[in-house]
């Protein structure tokens, strides 16, 4: 397996099939926390570790216990369950551990059991099967790869839509498209821009 | 509150996706046809009765603590169920909408429910209540899902995803044009791609604001 692999992966999971703009997860966040720039970078942050720890989980307890026993139906259960304890058991060990970190990212860790992006690109790794095509920690690491990609894709959208809506929120909008509106019209435009990348792999 | 009002007001009036914006991962993402967006709504109709059902029976025994994982579970079990049928009774269905049926777990419009209305309440009362906003979501991804289909292809076919017998269309603009035309060939594509989801739902939620705006005048 060479590097270009990565490097592939790495790319389509962060721009090409943007977690937001392309494959709609993590819609809520996506409105709800973008209002900051603060507030986004530390919702990307949080997103970011739990993706990549939720990941690692999902992807072990599938090839070493739901696999070999043939349960794989009850891979939606397990895995909302490993993401609902895991940002239990995060949110415990940053408020122990590191004060400031907690203050910065403890509001947005409850919301990320619920966020579709964790579910979804776990879920999306499970379904793309590298496992079949590599071996098991070849699979791991692609995996792992795409999770970071996905990550870093919401953190730069996240980023650049706190941003354009800062912005936004000092315009004279129309009094109907105020809010909502007029943020969605923007993320569509930005996901028609993320569509000329289509070709880019 | 009155049981019929229970029912209704999840329709329009409190409707779960223009109204208070719940669900927007899959009212973005199934609903590049009226379909599809059907075949998500009837989903959501199911797990989300069920698990209010569920839910509003084991209210008294689950610990506060552990409440929102266990209502996740309930929930999770019924998307599992649901996931099988759609596999083995709709196969095309669930192809297209892909990842998006497992993640019905995390969709906020059913723990939403489950949390503010099915742990407080009657069993009777939760089933009706789950069984109207899943309605009125149904509602918005159809409008949703008729609005872009129309644009980008100029008909509302069916029969395609979901097993109604021979494919064929419920509208077509083909029907008022006539002669060799076909309005297939002038279809706004980009309607059906992501980028014309977030545009579309814009436009409808800015529509929704001036209806009111209007009304409020009047």
């Amino acid at each position: 397996m060479s590097v270009a692999v990565f490097f592939t992966a790495l790319a389509s999971a962060m721009l090409i099939n943007n977690v937001i703009l392309m494959r709609f997860l993590g819609i809520c966040p996506f409105l709800g926390v973008s209002k900051k720039i603060e507030s986004s970078i530390g919702m990307s942050f949080a997103v970011a570790f739990v993706m990549l720890v939720a990941t690692l989980f999902t992807y072990i307890i599938y090839y070493t216990l739901l696999e070999p026993f043939d349960i794989e139906y009850l891979r939606i259960i397990a895995f909302i369950l490993v993401i609902a304890s895991l940002v239990q058991f995060v949110e415990m060990f940053i408020k122990k551990f590191s004060k400031g970190l907690y203050k910065s990212l403890g509001i947005y860790l409850p919301l990320i059991t619920t966020n579709c992006a964790i579910l979804g690109v776990a879920e999306g790794n499970i379904i793309i099967d590298f496992n079949s095509s590599y071996n098991f920690f070849g699979g791991l690491a692609l995996s792992l790869t795409n999770a970071l990609g996905a990550a870093l894709g919401f953190g730069l959208i996240m980023f650049a839509f706190s941003a354009i809506r800062v912005r936004l929120d000092a315009q004279n909008v129309p009094k109907e498209y105020k809010g909502v509106p007029i943020s969605l019209v923007v993320a569509g435009i930005m996901s028609l821009a993320f569509f000329g990348l289509q070709g880019l792999i | 509150m009155k049981r019929k009002q229970l029912l209704t007001r999840g329709f329009f009036k409190e409707n779960p996706i223009f109204v208070f914006l719940l669900g927007m991962c899959p009212a973005l993402a199934v609903t590049s046809t009226f379909e599809t967006s059907l075949g998500m709504g009837v989903l959501v109709i199911f797990v989300l009765t069920c698990s209010n059902i569920v839910i509003s029976l084991v209210k008294g025994f689950i610990p506060e603590q552990i409440k929102i994982p266990s209502f996740i579970v309930i929930i999770a079990t019924f998307v599992t169920l649901v996931a099988m049928f759609t596999e083995a009774y709709a196969f095309e269905l669930y192809e297209s909408l892909g990842v998006f049926i497992p993640l019905i777990v995390v969709n906020c419009l059913i723990l939403g429910r489950a949390e503010a209305f099915a742990s407080k309440n009657s069993v009777a009362d939760s089933a009706i209540d789950g069984f109207g906003m899943g309605v009125g979501f149904t509602i918005g991804l159809s409008i949703i899902g008729i609005v872009r289909e129309l644009l980008a292809t100029g008909q509302i076919a069916y029969g395609v995803y979901l097993p109604l017998g021979e494919p064929g269309f419920l509208f077509n603009l083909n029907w008022f044009i006539g002669g060799d035309f076909n309005i297939a060939d002038y279809g706004i594509s980009v309607f059906a791609l992501p980028a014309g989801a977030f545009i579309t739902l814009g436009f409808l939620l800015a529509m929704k604001n001036i209806l009111e705006s209007k009304r409020g005048e009047a």
